[in-house]
C-alpha cells in the first residue's frame, strides 16, 4: 500500500513498539503531527520546550529500557532539543529524534527555519540521518532505532524534510539491518575472560566497580552472583547506583569525588579491580596517575574505544558485561575475604561519610532522608545538577536498578522536571520523586504546565539554598569565598506552583518535614515542595578535582585547609 | 599505554560511500586540535565502499584511541594504523616549473631520473606528474626548487599493506578491537 511520509513515519514507529513520543510541532513538522490522530496508539506528550522532550525521553529510557522518542520542528525546535540530545549521548541514553528539516528544494538555502541539525548533532549522537529519499525513510527509521538500543546505546537523530512527509511510497519495514560497518562485540574473548578468572580466584583484597553498563545489559543477577560467590565487595558510580543494592552486606556505595570515604579507600587499596560497564571518568579517578595504585585492572566494556583510554588496564574485555559475567562466574570458585572486608567495615565505622549531623537548621540531607524513608526507598529519584544531586545519590539508599536517574556525563542541569516526567509516563505506577535545585529547577521550570497537563502525579522537592550551590561551594573552597554570580534571586515556587495549578507547600524548619513529604504521597497529583535549606552547606566527602584520596575534605572544619595551595584548582568544569 | 613523542602516523580505513562519513572522521581529529596532513578517499574494491588513507601527526597513544573511535563511525568498516607495517605508500603529485629554453632540457633530465612525466608544456612553463612515496616527491620538488616552481597539487599518500592484504587488515582490525593491542 502507498503511504506518505508521515505515515510511513508512524508505521514504523508502532512497529518498534513505540507507545510515547515526546515533542513540541512546528512549521515543518505539522504533516507528521496530521498524522499522528490515526495512531491512537502513539501517545503524544507535548512539552513546554524540546530541551524538555529530549530529556523526558531520555528519563523515560532510562526506567523503561526502551528507546524513548521526541519529536521538533526544523531550526529552532531542532536547536533547542540540543543539550537532551548531548546529555542522552554521554550517558549512553537510546533516544530517538526525530526533526522536521524545511522542504528538498530549500536545503542549504539558510532558509526560513533551517539548521544544519545533522551537521550540528553529529559530535554528540550516535548516529544521525537526513533523509532525502521517501523510499529509504522506512530503512533509516529501523536503523535509527537498532542503532539506538543495542551495542553502547545512544542518541540517532533523523532530519525529514517536510515535503517528504507529504510525498508517496510503497511501505514495506525491513525485518533486518544491513550495517556493514556495525557489529558490535558481545561474547567476550575466553582467553581474556580466563585471565581475569584467574585474577579474580588469586585476588587478596578484590574490589567491584558497577557502572551504568551493568543497569543497561540487567546483569544484576550475574553481578549479584559473582559478588557473593567470591564475596567480593562492590561500589558503584553514580550511574551505577542501584544495580547492586546498596543495603546488600557486599556494597560499599558510591566512588569518586563525592563518593564514601570507604569506597575510595577500597579502590586505593585493592590488589584486582573489575570494573564492569563504567568508563572511568575523572570524577571517579580523581588523579590519574594515584588511581588504584595497588591494583591489577580487569576491564569490561562494550565499546573497545573507553579500555585504556584513562587508566591502564591489565585485561581488557570488550563484551556485554551480561554474557560476559556469565561466563566468567562458570570461572569463579567459592571464596571468602574476611581480613579485606573487616578492613572495609572498620573503614566505614571510623569514616562513615553519610552521618548527618545534629543541627536546627534545616539540613539538605535531613530532607533526602526523610523522602527515603518515607518513600521506603521504592521511588524513582530523578535530579537536577548539583548539590541536592550529590546529596540525593548519598542520602537515598538505592536497592533497585535504575532507581536513580540524574544526568553524569554532562552534568545538564535542568534534567531533573523533564526527566522526571519522562520517568513517570515510562512507570506510571512507580513513585517518582524529583529532586531538584532552585537552580536546575528555574532552567525547565515550564514543565510544570506539561506535568499538570498530563495529570502526572511526579512529586517535586525543591532544595532550595539560594544558590547556585556547587559552584558556590567551589568558591568557598578554592576562591576564597568570593561568590560571584552564584546567589540566586528564586520566585516563590509556592506560588509558582498556585500559578500551574498544583498544590505547594514551603518548608523552612525540620519538624514540617515528615508531614509535608507525607501530604505530598498522599495526594494523588503532583506535588510541589519547596524545601528551604542551609543556604552554606556543602557537599561531603569531597576529593578536590584533580586530587587523590589523601586529599579528601570531609568536615567542614578542614575547609580552610583546602584552600592551601597544593589543592588549587586544577582546570576542570564543574 | 604506549609511546606519547608526535609522529607521524598512516591510517587506512574501509568506509561506506555516505555523505557525511568524511565530515565525522574528520571532526574526531578537529576536536583535539589535529590538523590532519593528507587525507586520499577513492572507491574500494567493493561496491559502495571506499578505502581512506589518512596522515596525521600525533602520539601513538592518542591515535590509537582516535582509531578505535573512527571504528565506531557506524558508517566506518573497519580502520588500522598501518605506520611502521610493510606498506606500499604512493602518492601523486603535479609541478608547474618555470622553464625557458635554457633550462628545458635540463628539468626532462631530472624528470627523466625521477621516471616522472612531462604532461604539459608551455612557452614559459613545464608540468611534470610525478609518483611516489613523499620522499620522492619531496626530493625531486626540491631538485626543482631552483628553477622556480609555479604551482603544486599533491593527492596525498595512499597506502596498502603488502602482501594478502584483506586477511591482514582483518586481523589486525580484530586484534585492536578486542583489546589485545593496548596493554
Ligand atoms: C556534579 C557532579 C558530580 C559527580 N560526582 C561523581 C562522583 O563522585 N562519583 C561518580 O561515580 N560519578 C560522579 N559524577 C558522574 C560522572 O560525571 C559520570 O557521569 C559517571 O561517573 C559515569 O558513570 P559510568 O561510567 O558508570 O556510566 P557511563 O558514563 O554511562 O558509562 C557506561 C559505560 O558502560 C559501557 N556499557 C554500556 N552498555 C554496556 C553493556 N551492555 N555491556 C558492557 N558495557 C556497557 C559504556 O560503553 C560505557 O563505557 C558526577 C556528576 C556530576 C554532574
Ligand atoms: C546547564 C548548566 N549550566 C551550568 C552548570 C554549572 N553548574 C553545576 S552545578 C551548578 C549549580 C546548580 O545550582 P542548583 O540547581 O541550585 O543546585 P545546588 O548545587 O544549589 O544544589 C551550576 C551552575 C551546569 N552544570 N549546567
Ligand atoms: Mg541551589
Amino acid at each position: 500500500m502507498k503511504m506518505t511520509g508521515a505515515q510511513i513515519v508512524c508505521e514504523s514507529l508502532v512497529k518498534e513498539g513505540v507507545e510515547v513520543i515526546f515533542g513540541l510541532p512546528g512549521g515543518a513538522v505539522i504533516p507528521l503531527y496530521d498524522t499522528l490522530p490515526h495512531y491512537p496508539q502513539l501517545r503524544h506528550v507535548l512539552v513546554r520546550h524540546e530541551q524538555g522532550a529530549a530529556h523526558a525521553a531520555d528519563g523515560y529510557a532510562r526506567v523503561t529500557g526502551k528507546v524513548g522518542v521526541c519529536f521538533a520542528t526544523s531550526g529552532p525546535g531542532a536547536t533547542n532539543l540540543v543539550t537532551g540530545i548531548a546529555n542522552a549521548f554521554l550517558d549512553s541514553s537510546p533516544v530517538v529524534a526525530i526533526t522536521g528539516q524545511v522542504a528538498r528544494s530549500f536545503i542549504g538555502k539558510d532558509a526560513f527555519q533551517e539548521t544544519d541539525i545533522t551537521g550540528i548533532t553529529l559530535p554528540i549522537t550516535k548516529h544521525n540521518y537526513l533523509v532525502m529519499d521517501v523510499d529509504v525513510l522506512a530503512t533509516v527509521i529501523k536503523q535509527a532505532f537498532h542503532l539506538a538500543r543495542t551495542g553502547r546505546p545512544g542518541p540517532v537523530v533523523i532530519d525529514i524534510p517536510r515535503d517528504i512527509f507529504m510525498e508517496r511510497t510503497e511501505f514495506h519495514y525491513p525485518d533486518k539491518v544491513e550495517l556493514p560497518g556495525y557489529k558490535p562485540t558481545l561474547q567476550g574473548h575466553p582467553t581474556q575472560i580466563k585471565k581475569a578468572a584467574k585474577l579474580l580466584n588469586e585476588a587478596e583484597r578484590p574490589l567491584i566497580i558497577a557502572g551504568r553498563g551493568v543497569n543497561i545489559s540487567r546483569a544484576y543477577a550475574e553481578l549479584k552472583q559473582l559478588a557473593e560467590t567470591a564475596q567480593i565487595p562492590v561500589v558503584t558510580t553514580l550511574l551505577g547506583i542501584g544495580c547492586f543494592p546498596e543495603s546488600h552486606v557486599l556494597s560499599y556505595g558510591m566512588v569518586g569525588m563525592h563518593g564514601m570515604v570507604y569506597a575510595n579507600l577500597a579502590v586505593n587499596n585493592a590488589d584486582v579491580i573489575l570494573a564492569v560497564g563504567m568508563r572511568f571518568d575523572d570524577r571517579v579517578t580523581g588523579k590519574i596517575s594515584a588511581f588504584a595504585p595497588h591494583a591489577r585492572i580487569i576491564h569490561i566494556d562494550i565499546d573497545p574505544a573507553e579500555i585504556g583510554k584513562n587508566v591502564r588496564v591489565d585485561v581488557p574485555i570488550v563484551g556485554d558485561v551480561k554474557m560476559v559475567l556469565q561466563a566468567l562466574n562458570k570461572l569463579i570458585s567459592p571464596t571468602t575475604h574476611t581480613e579485606w572486608i573487616r578492613q572495609l567495615d572498620a573503614w566505614r565505622r571510623e569514616r562513615p561519610s553519610t552521618e548527618i549531623r545534629d543541627s536546627d537548621s534545616l539540613l539538605p540531607q535531613y530532607v533526602i532522608r526523610k523522602i527515603y524513608e518515607i518513600t521506603k526507598g521504592e521511588a524513582i529519584i530523578v535530579t537536577g545538577v548539583g548539590q541536592h544531586q550529590m546529596w540525593a545519590a548519598q542520602h537515598y539508599t538505592y536497592n533497585k536498578p535504575n532507581t536513580l536517574v540524574s544526568s553524569g556525563g554532562l552534568g545538564a542541569m535542568g534534567f531533573g522536571l523533564p526527566g522526571a516526567l519522562g520517568a513517570k509516563v515510562g512507570c506510571p505506577d512507580s513513585i517518582v520523586w524529583c529532586i531538584d535545585g532552585d537552580g536546575s529547577f528555574q532552567m525547565t521550570i515550564q514543565e510544570l504546565a506539561t506535568i499538570v497537563q498530563e495529570q502526572l502525579a511526579i512529586k517535586i522537592a525543591i532544595i532550595n539554598n539560594g544558590y547556585l550551590g556547587m559552584v558556590r561551594q567551589w568558591q568557598e573552597l578554592f576562591y576564597k569565598g568570593r561568590y560571584v554570580a552564584t546567589p540566586l534571586y528564586c520566585p516563590d515556587f509556592v506560588k509558582i506552583a498556585e500559578g500551574y495549578c498544583l498544590p505547594g507547600l514551603r518548608v523552612e524548619r525540620r519538624e514540617e518535614v515528615v508531614p509535608a513529604i507525607e501530604q505530598a504521597m498522599a495526594h494523588p497529583g503532583p506535588f510541589l515542595i519547596d524545601f528551604k535549606v542551609e543556604p552554606e552547606e556543602s557537599v561531603y566527602p569531597m576529593i578536590p578535582p584533580g586530587a587523590t584520596i589523601a586529599e579528601i575534605l570531609e568536615e567542614p572544619k578542614q575547609k580552610a585547609k583546602a584552600i592551601s595551595d597544593s589543592t588549587k584548582l586544577r582546570v576542570s568544569n564543574i | 599505554m604506549g609511546s606519547t613523542n608526535p609522529m607521524k602516523h598512516t591510517l587506512v580505513a574501509l568506509v561506506e560511500d555516505k555523505p557525511g562519513v568524511l565530515t565525522r572522521m574528520a571532526s574526531l581529529f578537529r576536536r583535539r586540535g589535529f590538523n590532519i596532513e593528507s587525507i586520499a578517499v577513492g572507491h574500494s574494491e567493493l561496491p559502495s565502499l571506499s578505502r581512506m588513507t589518512i596522515v596525521v601527526n600525533g602520539s601513538a597513544n592518542i591515535l590509537e584511541q582516535v582509531r578505535k573511535q573512527l571504528s565506531k563511525v557506524v558508517d566506518v568498516v573497519k580502520v588500522i594504523d598501518v605506520t611502521g607495517d610493510n606498506i606500499t605508500v604512493r602518492e601523486l603529485a603535479l609541478i608547474k616549473v618555470r622553464a625557458t629554453s635554457a633550462t628545458r632540457s635540463e628539468i626532462i633530465e631530472i624528470a627523466d631520473i625521477f621516471r616522472a612525466n612531462i604532461v604539459d608544456v608551455a612557452t614559459d612553463s613545464l608540468t611534470i606528474e610525478i609518483t611516489g612515496d613523499e620522499d620522492k616527491v619531496n626530493s625531486l620538488l626540491n631538485l626543482l626548487r631552483s628553477f622556480g616552481i609555479k604551482e603544486v597539487a599533491r593527492t596525498g599518500c595512499i597506502a596498502m599493506l603488502r602482501g594478502s592484504t584483506t586477511r591482514a587488515e582483518e586481523k589486525k582490525a580484530k586484534a585492536a578491537d578486542q583489546g589485545q593491542g593496548l596493554v
